[in-house]
């Protein structure tokens, strides 16, 4: 497969993967590494204070497991409503994980997890002056997608559908519309996804990443799952570069008529 | 009275973070602290003076998509 170059920094997989919600560390492990991502999101959560021993605490041991685990990290602002709180735990975030790339969510509703574009848009620009890699959770919509662009996003990560919901591609159109615009960027499909055959299709389209989470790590075996994700994206690229047929309205036979015997 | 809160929990006033931090057993732990909701960097704990009422969070990385 070939490269993807995400702010000057190439990665060999095109699967981002949630860090959340597995049965256990060891599931996550495992999942990790059989998906062969290179790049894992990780949120900022506060920390236990009610132990005496580091190792004890919940976000010391996950760090030394992701740590052991080596891969890139990409801190998100997830559960954020506001600017100030995003720009607020973007900051946290590099400082504590040592990286400046940062999974920018802005929420605006609550239920739907639908993300606030225009506070996105502000908490971009300001976070981007401040030195940041800005990867935006957003929309599908192309003004966003263009003032995320004009104050410096280099990576954008329109959703699918809702976050968590498993729904997959809601508007095929609209990410149609979304690829064929920003033919240049780096478009990485974040949330919604529930089934490989999905991420597939959106590899098909042209994507360049997919980002999941929920789909892997509440499935029956997500460890299986991580690689039948992992398989189905690389399948959906490989598609992508090879060119897909055009449907054709119709029946046309695939074995020649030249040639076929008269038998009847 | 003269309180902290950390992490949504009631503290006795500490005279910094760095102190607080300590306090808690959190002085080399892998955290990021906010004060007031503004960020403090681990070089700027020293000089960050607490009062009481002032709230404070102390993040660490955990699970997230």
């Amino acid at each position: 497969m070939s490269q993807l170059s995400l702010y000057q920094e190439t990665v060999q997989s095109r699967f981002l993967l949630g860090t959340a919600r597995y049965p256990s560390p060891a599931s996550l492990e495992k999942a990790v590494k059989i998906s062969d991502c290179d790049i894992v999101t990780v949120s900022l959560r506060r920390e236990r204070l009610s132990f005496s021993n580091n190792s004890e605490r919940p976000g010391q041991s996950f760090w030394s497991l992701i740590q052991k685990i080596g891969v890139k990290v990409l801190p998100n602002t997830a559960g954020c409503f506001s600017v100030q709180e995003a720009v607020t735990t973007a900051h946290m975030a590099r400082e504590l994980m040592g990286t400046s790339w940062i999974k920018l969510e802005v929420i605006g509703d609550e239920h739907s997890l639908h993300p606030d574009v225009f506070g996105l848009v502000e908490a971009a620009r300001i976070l981007t002056e401040d030195g940041f890699s800005v990867f935006p959770y957003t929309t599908t919509d192309l003004g966003v997608a263009e003032r995320l662009l004009q104050v410096g996003c280099q990576v954008l990560m329109p959703w699918a559908s809702p976050i968590g919901s498993g729904q997959g591609l809601s508007d095929v159109a609209a990410l149609e519309a979304m690829r064929a615009s920003f033919p240049n960027i780096p478009l990485i499909v974040d949330a919604g996804i529930g089934r490989p055959s999905q991420a597939a299709e959106a590899m098909e389209m042209g994507f360049d990443a997919v980002l999941l989470n929920t789909a892997v790590a509440r499935s029956g075996n997500p460890i299986q799952m991580a690689l039948a994700f992992s398989k189905a994206i690389e399948s959906g690229h490989l598609a992508y570069q090879a060119d897909c047929m055009e449907p054709y309205k119709g029946g046309m036979a695939s074995s020649p008529i030249i040639g076929k015997a008269c038998l009847g | 009275m003269t309180i902290l809160h950390v992490n949504g929990e009631t503290r006795p006033l500490s005279p910094t973070l760095t102190e607080l931090l300590k306090e808690l057993g959190l002085g080399d732990a892998v955290v990021a602290t906010a004060l007031n909701g503004h960020f403090v960097a681990a070089d700027e704990r020293d000089a960050a003076t607490l009062r009481s009422g002032d709230a404070i969070e102390i993040l660490a990385p955990l699970q997230g998509g």
